[in-house]
């Protein structure tokens, strides 16, 4: 804390960036930028204020969700993001982890370590939509398309996570094995895998709680899932099967992280 | 740890010992199960024929996608543009948004328990679950088309997310500071001043730039259901089967979201 004492000798908050020069920079920047923002922004506020009714309608209908109208669509498109969720986490951990062994640093040789990096990297940036309209371009519509999407993404999360999470293991611990003349294999399992373990165990149960958020989006784009009959009821303006849906997911999502965080709780 | 016995009664070291061993197995072949079932299902829903024809249609997409076509840059740069004016605004919203929000569900600020902790926890449920996708089809239903459904979606996907990464932040904090500042006969606001918000400040600049770099990552798709930024190039230029302008869009897309990346890694390696 500097006290920057004043001519009134009175005590004042010091700056957060010290550098006063660079502050008002900073200051005005944000400023003259959102000033630019702004004014490229054209919002039709007729249009706003049109659709503020039916906002509304849609709030009134959180109050009288309709699950039974649609009952058998919804329940198609739910079993179809659950399996399309499992089965593309458990595809994505399997393969995860070797590209997370190959992205750490401490235990892969240098081309290893670029091209995982590479293949995390491309994973990361792109978006799971984008993905998913070039794979149903590729495949065709359906699941299949959404499962291959999801496992791409999952890669890229685990296998980053996982590689960083093997980066700070404790060097002692791998040497020890090293040292009773273990093989790689034998060294990556007893000494590696126990310290990464519990982690991993809460990060893929994190991820399938995220495969499923994702896997509501995924039917926008024709690769399967709970998102088609969303689209089709935003469509017809069906707000309240709409709001059922929502209210599902909302209910699922809260229930996998209450799950998750208990056999995390559990691990560590 | 435990040690098994082999056929000659000798003792060797096992890392686990048995009923550990068969419960693992069968919570393994519970596991096999379920994904089988699953996979089977997802397996009678594809056509294989497409599946197996992928690699050639993969190989005929690709062959017509490069080279990108380069002139088509110079439409992209307002859509850019939008998009990041997208994901910076909506930032900003969620964050003045999520703030009180967050000091409503920490454990140690919450004006009442009840009253104040339970909807500000419901707050952040509900908005996280729901993919800024699925908001901006909302808002696009509701508001029309435009940027402007597409800040509110970004903003609102963002309120869970910061407000709950913030409160934990919040719930952190060392209370020695807080206490010496109520011991000078501080108001409960001076104390949120004084105590609080300069303990927190690092990791809310965090949160914010973090958020930011995932929102411009999401707000490149958002014109894909009509609620403004380049997503709104990419559907067009796939509808029509433009693929070299596909390909420009997509590698547009890449070097944004991997300079974002970077900006938020410097800022985030800055602040901590």
């Amino acid at each position: 804390m500097s006290t920057s004492m004043t001519a009134s000798r009175k005590w004042r908050k010091p700056p957060m960036i010290k550098n006063s020069l660079m502050r008002w920079v900073l200051i005005f920047g944000c400023l003259i930028y959102l000033a630019l923002a702004f004014g490229s922004f054209d919002v039709k506020w007729a249009r706003v204020y049109e659709g503020l009714d039916r906002g509304w309608q849609f709030i009134l209908a959180f109050a009288k969700p309709d699950f039974l109208s649609r009952k058998s669509d919804i329940i198609d498109g739910m079993t179809e993001s659950a399996i399309m969720t499992i089965t593309s986490t458990a595809c994505g951990i399997l393969i995860s982890i070797p590209i997370g062994l190959g992205a750490a640093r401490n235990i892969a040789p240098l081309p290893v370590y670029l091209v995982c990096r590479g293949i995390i990297a491309i994973s990361r940036a792109l978006h799971e939509i984008i993905v998913a309209i070039i794979l149903v371009a590729i495949f065709g519509f359906g699941p299949f398309a959404g499962f291959v999407t999801l496992s791409f993404a999952t890669i890229g999360f685990l296998a980053k996570l996982l590689a960083e999470d093997i980066e700070d293991t404790d060097r002692s611990q791998a040497e020890a094995i090293k040292a009773t003349g273990a093989s790689w294999w034998q060294w990556v399992t007893y000494g590696i895998q126990p310290q990464v373990m519990p982690r991993l165990i809460g990060l893929s149960m994190y991820r399938l709680d995220i495969n499923f958020r994702e896997s509501a989006i995924l039917g926008l784009v024709g690769a399967g899932g709970i998102g088609a009959t969303l689209n089709t009821a935003f469509d017809r303006y069906e707000f309240d099967t709409a709001s059922a849906i929502i209210i599902m997911i909302i209910v699922i999502v809260m229930l996998l992280e209450y799950l998750s965080g208990i056999i995390r709780a559990r691990l560590q | 740890m435990a040690i098994s016995i082999d056929k000659n009664s000798q003792k060797i070291w096992a890392v686990r010992d048995r009923n550990t061993q068969l419960t693992r197995w069968f919570v393994y072949f519970v596991a096999v199960t379920v994904i089988m079932y699953c996979w089977q299902t997802i397996s009678e829903a594809t056509t294989w024929f497409f599946v197996l024809d992928a690699p050639r249609i993969a190989g005929d997409i690709g062959g017509r996608a490069m080279p990108p076509k380069w002139p088509y840059i110079n439409e992209l740069w307002k859509p850019l543009w939008d998009t990041i004016n997208i994901a910076t605004i909506g930032t900003v919203l969620s964050l003045i948004i999520a703030v009180p929000i967050a000091f409503m569900a920490a454990r140690n600020t919450t004006p009442h328990h009840i009253f104040c902790r339970w909807p500000a926890l419901l707050i952040i449920v509900s908005t996280r679950s729901i993919n800024s996708l699925i908001w901006a089809l909302l808002l696009v239903a509701i508001i029309g088309p435009g940027i402007f459904a597409g800040t509110i979606a970004i903003a609102v996907r963002s309120i869970g997310f910061c407000a709950k990464l913030l409160y934990e932040a919040i719930e952190e904090i060392d209370e020695k500071q807080v206490e010496a500042i109520k011991a000078t006969g501080a108001s409960r606001w001076q104390v949120i001043a004084y105590g609080i918000v300069p303990q927190i400040m690092p990791s809310f600049a965090g949160i914010s730039v973090f958020r930011w770099d995932i929102n411009i990552r999401e707000s490149t798709v958002l014109g894909y259901v009509g609620a403004g930024g380049i997503g709104l190039q990419l559907k067009a230029s796939i509808d029509v089967l433009a693929w070299p302008q596909v390909s420009l869009i997509l590698l547009v897309i890449f070097a944004a979201v991997i300079l974002s990346e970077m900006v938020s890694a410097k800022v985030r390696a800055a602040i901590i």
